[in-house]
């Protein structure tokens, strides 16, 4: 095992100020058991869960209550012990609605949760293990939440060589990995083996932005004396660092070509929160049903690492961190990047509730756009080498075959020619929109089919 | 002198063979058009607004011709055009209703709460993107205008948050009702004035929380209109909908509404 610093960087990206310093240094604290808990069917991507469970009936702890529900899909777990008081649609955090089911929480919660067998993933097959990721209901708990069942069995003729464990957490204020790499060093490595053996022994890089050097010192002990082709590879503290393809580049100089899963290049990429996750259900039969969430912004009280259960509402989480304070103008569900505005504290947190951040009016910037004044800032700031201002102006002309041919689909929305335009144009907010109708395009030529 | 002849010559006789080429061209290369797509080109409106489903006025007249498509799809034109193209093609010419754009919301800013204040691009869809929408209401007009930026006879316009229809001007295309994100707009009869301007099917309680004019479903629009048997209305979860096929007039009904949701010919200048 050894440390390197990543040689492939990526072209653009930009600096941000981080905020990290507000929680980096906290510990994980545990939220006490909320009173209700709104879970969410559809809370990795693909198609929602099957709901299993009706109003009234009881629920025990680590109960299945969604079941997968199609290729790309994850099984639902309760989070506690319980009654189920509704199954009704919830808005969840990116503004669409989804079946939720409502968990009165039990008064004594020490009833004796449902959980899996344990594995001893040294005799336990291969198969036996990517079972148990999949009944665990495992997703990539980064932001997208890709099934991790369908993510580590990859197509017969495709071979993964490299795993990566995506550390870099490039969104400010976010500290839940940089915690999780902390204080739980010794689970990703479980998590790493375990992993290994699924994937028949790939070359392992554990990425990580150098601006976590106390994650980098934790990471090194834990994995010390692993066996095996292991490395740390420090990144340059860039945004977007974290994305899946830049991390890709920087770690093994290969390119995903557009469209293409990682594993096109013989890659698996996994949050390190995700392979934490991965090992407690092996090892105890734990399915993943509890997160680490930053409650962070200047508009909380007491910044804090919270582990709270899936469907935890953020009114819970801002109670717990002292509640609001200075008055609260915007709510962000994620990072400040690429998260999602939040209109209400009564949505719940799901499996990618990475942050909940609270910003008072002093931080929220107030902007009108202005026409582009062609200065190239945006193409010198996408990580994806486009041109964010041709894209923006087709888009704007309603011209939506004119983004497509700009490569727009390419785009990862990660915000940063939005956040160095000089005329505060909604550049990202451009792409999404071309992205969003181009899909809805390809979708209705498909079922005329 | 024999330099003048010799051009001569060769440029009659180039002539001589391109003009024989252009006629065996002519005679052999020639696309034979049905002179009746000409004619129903000339009888459509040319608004190429691309109601009938056709790629414009020139495209449906073809489709007509070969008998792919009925005459009666073409709502800018109506009966007259709708007539005159049965006469061309000598079919007979089914009547057809006028049929208008409505915007089936009545929330406007002092009545629809907003649930956050919304500065983004201008542009319906990217709204109801970003956190659901602002406005309380998930199935209420958004106002940004994405029917009105579509709308090929600028028949719509936004006002107080709402999209507001011009009956006179609309031709009845359907653009807008394909674009809307909220699947608010419909085609209804022109002459149908007694309207319910909600979309939001979901219980009274959670309605009044979100809209101070959306329908709860009390269903006294139904029985101060004959009951169930007069048929005028009909129900989707908690959502009153007039039957168009057989529409109510009593304009007493709107003051009866309890939500203030049921308008008369709402949006539209009178005596069209």
């Amino acid at each position: 095992m050894k440390t390197v610093k990543a040689q492939f960087g990526f072209r653009g990206g930009i600096h941000p100020q981080y905020h990290k310093d507000l929680t980096a240094d906290l510990p994980i604290e545990r939220l006490p058991l909320p009173r209700t808990l709104a879970v969410s069917m559809s809370q990795h991507l693909g198609a929602p869960a099957k709901c299993l469970v009706k109003k009234g009936d009881a629920v025990a702890k680590g109960q299945l209550i969604g079941e997968r529900n199609g290729f790309i899909s994850a099984p639902v777990h309760a989070p506690a012990a319980g009654t189920v008081t509704a199954v009704e649609p919830r808005q969840g955090p990116t503004g669409g609605w989804a079946d939720a089911v409502v968990i009165e929480t039990a008064e004594d919660p020490s009833g004796a949760p449902v959980l899996m067998p344990p594995l001893d993933w040294k005799t336990a097959s291969r198969e036996e293990l990517l079972a148990r990721v999949n009944d665990a209901g495992i997703c990539g708990m980064g932001g997208a939440g890709f099934p991790s069942a369908v993510k580590l069995a990859p197509p017969p003729d495709k071979h993964c060589e490299y795993l990566i464990l995506n550390g870099a957490e490039c969104e400010p204020y976010l500290t839940g990995d940089c915690r999780t790499m902390i204080e739980r060093a010794d689970r990703i490595r479980l998590g790493v083996e375990i992993m290994r053996k699924i994937l028949a022994g790939p070359a392992v890089r554990i990425a990580v932005e150098a601006n976590k050097l106390a994650s980098i010192a934790a990471l090194e002990k834990a994995f010390a004396d692993i066996e095996g082709n292991v490395e740390i590879v420090v990144l340059p503290t860039l945004y977007p660092q974290g994305s899946e393809k830049h991390q890709i580049y920087a770690c093994t100089k290969r390119l995903v070509p557009p469209g293409a899963l990682p594993i096109s290049v013989g890659c698996v990429v996994e949050n390190v929160g995700t392979v934490a996750a991965l090992a407690d259900a092996v090892e105890n039969g734990v399915p993943l049903t509890e997160r680490v969430t930053t409650v962070s912004g200047d508009g909380v009280a007491r910044p804090c690492n919270v582990l709270a259960p899936v469907g935890t509402s953020y009114a819970d989480l801002v109670a717990f961190a002292g509640g609001e304070k200075d008055g609260v103008r915007k709510v962000i569900s994620g990072g400040p990047m690429m998260g999602f505005n939040v209109p209400s504290l009564q949505i719940a947190t799901t499996k990618t509730t990475s942050g909940l951040l609270l910003f008072t009016a002093a931080s929220v910037f107030q902007y009108s756009s202005s026409p582009c004044i062609n200065c190239g800032s945006c193409v010198r700031a996408c990580p994806m080498q486009l041109n964010p201002a041709y894209i923006s102006r087709a888009v704007e002309a309603n011209d939506i075959a004119m983004a497509e041919g700009f490569g727009v689909m390419n785009c990862l929305e990660c915000g940063a020619c939005s956040f160095s335009c000089p005329a505060y144009r909604d550049v990202t907010q451009f792409c999404r929109r071309a992205k969003a109708s181009i899909r809805a395009k390809a979708a209705a030529k498909a079922a005329k089919k | 002198m024999t330099a003048i002849l010799t051009a001569t010559l060769v440029i009659a006789a180039v002539g001589a063979l391109a003009a024989l080429a252009l006629a065996v061209a002519d005679r052999y290369l020639a696309v034979r058009e049905d002179p009746r797509i000409g004619l129903v080109t000339a009888a459509l409106p040319g608004a190429n607004c691309g109601g009938c489903g056709f790629a414009g006025c020139g495209d449906y007249a073809r489709a007509l011709v070969a008998g792919t498509a009925a005459p009666g799809a073409c709502a800018p034109g109506g009966d007259a055009a709708n007539s005159e193209i049965a006469k061309i093609l000598g079919v007979a010419a089914e009547a057809t209703e006028r049929r208008v754009a409505l915007v089936k919301c009545c929330g406007t800013r002092s009545e629809a709460i907003r649930v956050g204040d919304y500065n983004g691009i201008c542009d319906c869809a990217a709204a109801a993107a970003t956190a659901g929408g602002d406005k309380g209401c998930r199935y209420g007009c958004l106002g940004y205008g994405a029917c009105a930026n579509v709308c090929p006879k600028h028949a719509i316009r936004i006002e107080d948050g709402l999209a507001i229809v011009d009956k006179r001007l609309c031709v009845g295309c359907g653009k807008c009702v394909s674009v809307c994100p909220r699947r608010l707009i419909e085609l209804v009869p022109a002459s149908a004035t007694i309207h319910v301007l909600c979309n939001n099917p979901v219980r009274g309680p959670e309605v009044t929380k979100v809209c101070g004019v959306g329908c709860i479903g009390c269903r006294l629009c139904e029985k101060n209109s004959g009951g169930k048997e007069a048929g005028h209305f009909t129900f989707n979860g908690f959502l009153a909908h007039v039957n168009y096929e057989n529409p109510p007039a009593d304009a007493t009904l709107v003051a009866k509404c309890p939500r203030k949701c049921i308008k008369e010919d709402p949006h539209f200048e009178a005596g069209v």
